[in-house]
């Protein structure tokens, strides 16, 4: 008999497990996947190693800073700053038609550039400021407001609100079109005004840290070990039952599945209000170069771009929506002395599911051929072109997203509706992760913490 | 556990829930919270690690009485008097 099953060993399942097992609890982790991580995670290729997901952590506030997210996680999880090896990024840009906005880990930078390029909305804009540091990320109840509402009271340029937009929808808005207040509220913060980082050795080691610490503390993990079904007995869950045919008894089970996913996964027949699927999914393309991007002329971070004055968080029509996107460059992090071996640009734009998961196999590998290059020759409209030093190349497509993470539809965030406080209908199950409500790497962190101490830990 | 005991056994505590903190001037008559940054969720360590190391129980409608270093020393004298030192 577990005291808690975790179903799902990504950030926030495995930042739950430590919690757990820290305080005594016998705790497993079940991952249907080959490999930890979930949507945070690594694999190797031709002899190379890449990331999935991880661009970059947010929420990086200097050495000895004792609030904040990462503060607080570090905390929680007994980890010293130095574990993680985070390095700054040299900075980032957003760039729309005629309009450059640089912003690096000192907010007064990305202010200083609102002021150049929209003189007359910098008091709006202090304003913004003002009305996102004073959100309660631990008070639910603004959560509900849309952004696109509030931000329309406070700015009155159309450009500069799409160009909040397009960086902060990105990285991490489930909904198409908007963002709740309290979501774009803690986004802006963890990027524009805490900052962006990387450890050297990229994803793999914060994994390898998660890891190590949960199975030092006792705690047990299972790979290839999938879920079937919830055991339910009278509004209780008693354990479950695993795709093997394996049985596992459980006081209570923690799930990072996804809130439609977990559902489905419970066997007590009962109607649960259904929700919706997300509907935004990714394609990424990576290159490895023979030649560092700054040696191009490239010393962007990030780069969020859009080719026009509006910007289109939807699913798109069409297989890719190759008019806006993300490119990043690992390598532009401050690393001191070291440089990554070789040169990485990795481009992420919107994806149309459907599209990728009804091709067969050969129509597949071709069409992420064709795909790679329509969505490189959009990116390379806002940096330098970078296709004649490419050494070797990978993509991946929204049905790689449910391999890695189980999600219908390949949702990169999970569905639009969050469960904040993580109950479900059932009195000993619970919700972490994506569809608790919280995204990122720092996010999905404090989500498993969070749902430990909140669910878990406290009888 | 004497008193000494107890308040060093906290200051232990202190000391690995929030690493960053100087606890050299804590004043033991001032709140834990107007001295140091600690959140709710650190509080909830407190009494976790508590429960870890000595196997006491604190309700949560007691955990107000956590406040400061002489508060806390006070709650916690009756429950770990009979608790050896290790």
């Amino acid at each position: 008999m577990y005291d808690t099953i975790i179903i799902g060993a990504g950030m926030s399942g495995l930042a739950a497990g430590i919690r757990l097992a820290y305080f005594d609890q016998r705790v497993c982790i079940l991952e249907k996947h080959i490999t930890i991580g979930g949507l945070n995670s690594f694999y190797r290729m031709r002899g190379r190693d890449y990331d999935v997901g991880l661009h970059a952590l947010t929420n990086i506030t200097p050495k000895g800073t004792k609030r904040g997210p990462l503060a607080r996680l570090l905390k929680q999880l007994r980890l010293s700053r130095e574990d993680l090896q985070i390095s700054p990024q040299l900075g980032s840009d957003i760039v729309f038609p005629g309009v450059r906005l640089h912003f690096n880990n000192d907010f007064e930078r990305f202010r200083s550039e609102i002021a150049r390029e929209f003189p007359k909305q910098i008091d709006n804009f202090d304003r913004l400021v003002t009305q996102i540091v004073e959100y309660d990320d631990l008070d639910e109840t603004h959560q509900a407001v849309s952004a696109r509402e509030r931000l329309g009271e406070l700015i009155s340029d159309p450009l500069l609100v799409e160009m909040f937009f397009c960086p902060l929808m990105f990285y991490g808005s489930a909904r198409e079109h908007d963002m709740d207040w309290g979501q774009f509220s803690i986004m802006f913060r963890s990027i524009f005004m805490e900052g962006l980082g990387r450890p050297y050795a990229g994803v793999r080691l914060i994994l390898k840290h998660l890891v190590r610490k949960f199975r030092g503390l006792g705690g047990e993990l299972k790979l290839r070990t999938g879920v079937d079904r919830i055991k339910v007995d009278n509004g209780h869950v008693t354990g479950v039952l695993l795709e093997n045919g394996e049985e596992l008894q459980a006081r209570r089970v923690l799930s990072s599945a996804g809130w439609p996913e977990t559902m489905r996964m419970c066997d007590d027949s009962q109607l649960v209000v259904s929700r919706a699927t997300g509907r935004l999914s990714f394609c990424e393309t990576i290159a490895a170069l023979d030649v560092q991007p700054q040696a191009l002329g490239h010393r962007s971070t990030i780069t969020f771009y859009n080719d026009s004055e509006q910007f289109h968080w939807t699913k798109p029509d069409k297989p890719c929506d190759i008019r806006s996107g993300v490119i990043c460059s690992p390598n532009n992090f401050d690393y001191g002395d070291e440089l990554l071996d070789e040169g990485t640009m990795r481009i992420t734009a919107l994806a149309n599911f459907d599209f990728w998961n009804g091709l067969d196999e050969r129509k597949y590998a071709l069409e992420k051929l064709r795909w790679y290059d329509h969505i490189t020759a959009s990116a390379v409209r806002f940096v330098p072109d970078y296709r004649h030093r490419v050494l070797d190349t990978d993509m991946f497509t929204p049905t790689t997203v449910v391999r890695f993470t189980g999600h219908d539809g390949g949702a990169i965030y999970g569905t639009p509706d969050k469960q904040f406080d993580g109950r479900t209908h059932l009195d000993n199950l619970f919700i972490c992760g994506t569809d608790q409500g919280f995204v990122g790497i720092i996010g999905s962190i404090v989500s498993g913490i969070g749902m430990a101490n909140m669910h878990c830990l406290r009888d | 556990m004497t008193t000494a005991d107890i308040k060093a056994e906290i200051l232990d505590i202190l000391e690995v829930i929030a690493p960053d903190e100087d606890l050299t001037n804590l004043d033991d008559a001032v709140n834990f919270r107007d001295q140091l940054e600690l959140d709710s969720m650190d509080f909830l360590d407190i009494v976790m690690e508590l429960r870890k190391r000595h196997r006491i129980q604190i309700p949560e409608d007691d955990y107000i009485q956590l406040a400061s270093m002489n508060s806390t020393v006070a709650f916690l004298e009756p429950l770990m008097k009979d608790i050896q030192k290790v």
